[in-house]
């Protein structure tokens, strides 16, 4: 039952990633991506990581995506024209996509596939274990990593801040 | 197998439930519009106007289809039927009841006891936008893509509040199961007690995200047409206005189980009752506690104004967010010094 | 300064003061008023089941009356259609023929008479020009209807059937009623009364 349930969500999550980079439509393009999303959220599910998968879905699917296709959908990209893309501009793109790609297939190699095998704790994934850990063990990096968010809203507030040319009434 | 059995069946009941309701709070809508409006409201079908949801049912199915001819067939049929869904799904983490007692095994009233309930509740709030963004996109219409996009951004922005308003309250009671939190209430307090900050904006919060007034901004008659259902017709249409409903009573049961105890209510052990009666009382005065909020979305709906744009997004982020963040500061301050931090 | 009208009001932009600007105590306050309405008495009618009372002029659908024996009174003047404001009144006369003096009062009567309800203002100026107290507006509503040609009232609607006289006393005045029964006065005659040798001019 499992193993049926594993295949499905993996092959839905390779199509509609597949079907992501594909499809000519941006819109189309978000929804699959989206369709992506919940397929690995299922994979958590399975490994019994229901927090994360709560947590993939609110923020990734239900918030992320949210504003990308509101943006697709204000700009309404189909029908602006495409953009000539320069030579250059290929090039580099397939050398950092190149790049991108040698640096997970040596991770994925190196790692063994076997190594979290064996019986996995139940409550590993549960939300109570996950904070322990976050707040007890890593609370330094969490926190760091908080306050680059907190400076990446800054600045992004920043760049979208006019000045203003006409007095507030 | 027994206990799958059970909880298919209950599963079934609580579909068929929230349907029936939805049916009739369209019912009780128009009743209570025309109440407080010194009207009679629908009187003609049947006694007091009962049988006007099937009415209105049959009317809905017999209405001619129609799907725009630039639109996308599949996004425009996907929408309402994604809304629809997602509104429906809602349902199984909530505790209808404290569960009855067969010979040896309790059967609970609540169809998964999930550990991360209320963030599953996030979750599935978080993806209903999608069905509105979808079929109002789908639509090829101006006025359906404003409707979605101010649907989209207004329920981006009550989200934040409304998540952040929660964190408050699972501070206080410790656990994101529903089962557990309306469980805790028997001994103590409502939850409101310790939360009527938190409670407030998780109020004006649920408005914002069911789309009803004074935030129907998304459908907006006035401005819009319909917003995000202009293009919609026949049962399509249906979907969108009876998962409107429906949204509006799972929050309200939502609310009544996390802020005012559920299915528990004041005295519920004095009154002598023997398990399995205490418990279908119970669920009794659940649903009591709903119909109550329920009227109240209604009653709000047809006292107060819509709200601007601006004044939505103003209420959105620089208020409520800004409440709820204080929110959880005092909670934790005053937990800090009652001791109560772990 | 004197204002154009008593209601004028002089607004302000001053800022809010911050219980105002909490909005919860308006809010409640709207939301009272609207709950005192749920105790207010309703003022609707249920309409087929009840029936709300006419003015005693109340002016609708028209009748054309017969006589006391059942005789069409209208003798297609034609003043009636001169009379409407709307234009709403056609007819076309015919020659009354031997044996059918039971049917039309006078020698001449209408073959065809319509009127136009999309077009009547219910002024009730045909019911005044009428020299033979044929047609009156009753408090009778004009019943709907799903297209244009049915509110176009032919004979078949508007002659009142001989054994359900239609009762047209209610917006006659006492006096006017008394005069109507004289049948001294040529109009009020019946056919049987305007035979030769019963009553003289």
């Amino acid at each position: 039952m499992i193993s049926y349930i594993f295949w499905f969500l993996s092959f839905t999550a390779v199509f509609s990633a597949l079907a992501t980079i594909l499809s000519k439509n941006p819109v189309h393009s978000v929804l699959y991506i989206i369709v992506t999303f919940f397929s690995i959220a299922g994979h958590y599910f399975l490994l019994n990581a229901q927090f994360l998968a709560a947590v993939h879905i609110i923020v990734y699917a239900g918030a992320i995506m949210v504003l990308f296709l509101y943006v697709i959908m204000m700009l309404n990209l189909n029908r602006l024209e495409k953009e000539k893309t320069q030579n250059w501009m290929k090039l580099l793109s397939v050398v950092s996509a190149g790049l991108l790609m040698l640096v997970m297939v040596s991770a994925v190699g190196r790692a063994s596939l076997m190594a979290g095998a064996g019986q996995p704790d139940e409550t590993m994934g549960l939300t109570q274990a996950l904070g322990q850990v976050l707040y007890r063990d890593y609370l330094l990096p969490f926190e760091l990593s908080s306050i680059l968010f907190l400076s990446a809203m800054v600045g992004a507030v920043y760049l979208s801040k006019k000045e203003p040319t006409t007095p507030p009434l | 197998m027994e206990m799958l059995t059970y909880k298919i069946l209950l599963c079934v009941i609580v579909f068929a439930l929230s349907l029936g309701i939805a049916a009739y709070m369209t019912w009780g809508e128009r009743k209570i519009a025309a109440i407080l409006q010194d009207r009679v409201g629908p009187n003609r079908a049947g006694p007091l106007g009962l049988l006007q949801p099937l009415a209105d049912g049959i009317k809905m199915f017999m209405k001619e289809e129609m799907i725009p001819g630039q639109s996308n067939k599949w996004l425009f049929i996907l929408g309402p039927s994604f809304f629809m869904l997602t509104a429906c799904m809602t349902g199984v983490v909530i505790p209808w009841g404290s569960g009855i007692t067969v010979g040896d095994t309790v059967y609970p009233m609540q169809i998964t006891d999930i550990n991360i309930g209320l963030l599953y509740l996030l979750g599935v709030v978080s993806i209903g936008v999608y069905g509105i963004m979808i079929g109002g996109w789908a639509s090829n219409n101006k006025y359906s893509l404003l409707g979605a996009l101010r649907a989209s951004s207004q329920m981006i922005s009550y989200e934040v509040a409304m998540g952040l308003s929660l964190i408050a309250l699972v501070m206080t009671t410790g656990t994101l199961n529903l089962g557990e939190i309306a469980a805790q209430q028997d001994a103590g307090w409502a939850n409101v007690v310790y939360q009527p900050l938190g409670f407030l904006i998780f109020l004006v919060c649920a408005f914002a995200e069911t789309n009803r007034a004074p935030f129907d901004l998304p459908e907006c008659e006035s401005e819009l047409v319909g917003g995000y259902h202009t293009e919609y017709s026949s049962m399509k249409l249906g979907f969108f206005l009876f998962a409107e409903y429906i949204n509006m009573f799972i929050s309200s049961a939502v609310m009544a189980t996390l802020y005012f105890g559920g299915y528990n209510f004041p005295f519920q052990h004095a009154l002598g009752l023997e398990g399995n009666w205490l418990a279908v009382v119970q669920t009794a005065v659940l649903f009591l506690k709903i119909s109550a909020f329920i009227f109240l979305f209604m009653w709000v709906r047809w006292t107060l104004p819509r709200f601007r744009y601006d004044q939505l997004m103003n209420l959105g982020w620089k208020v409520l967010l800004p409440l709820s963040l204080a929110n959880i500061f005092i909670t934790g301050i005053v937990m800090w010094l009652t001791g109560k931090l772990g | 300064m004197t204002t154009l009208t008593q209601r004028s009001k002089t607004v302000s932009v001053r800022k809010l003061s911050l219980s105002e600007r909490l909005y919860l105590p308006a809010i409640l306050k709207g939301m009272l008023i609207t709950l005192g309405h749920v105790f207010k008495r309703k003022p609707t009618i249920k309409y087929p089941e009840e029936q709300r009372e006419f003015a005693p002029v109340y002016r609708g659908q028209h009748v054309l009356k017969r006589d006391e024996a059942g005789a069409e009174r209208c003798t297609a003047c034609g003043l009636c259609a001169v009379a409407c404001p709307a234009e709403a009144i056609t007819m076309d006369s015919a020659e009354r023929k031997k044996g059918e003096e039971h049917l039309y009062r006078e020698e001449k009567y209408a073959s065809i008479y319509e009127i136009n309800m999309l077009r009547c203002i219910f002024c009730g100026l045909c019911e005044e020009a009428c020299p033979k107290e044929a047609i009156f507006l009753t408090d009778r509503i004009v019943p709907s209807s799903f297209t244009r040609g049915e509110e176009i009232f032919g004979k078949d609607k508007l002659v009142e059937t001989p054994d359900q006289p239609i009762d047209v006393s209610k917006r006659q005045e006492a006096g006017l009623a008394a005069f109507k029964k004289n049948k001294q006065h040529y109009h009020n005659r019946t056919f049987r009364d305007a035979r030769p040798g019963v009553a003289a001019h």
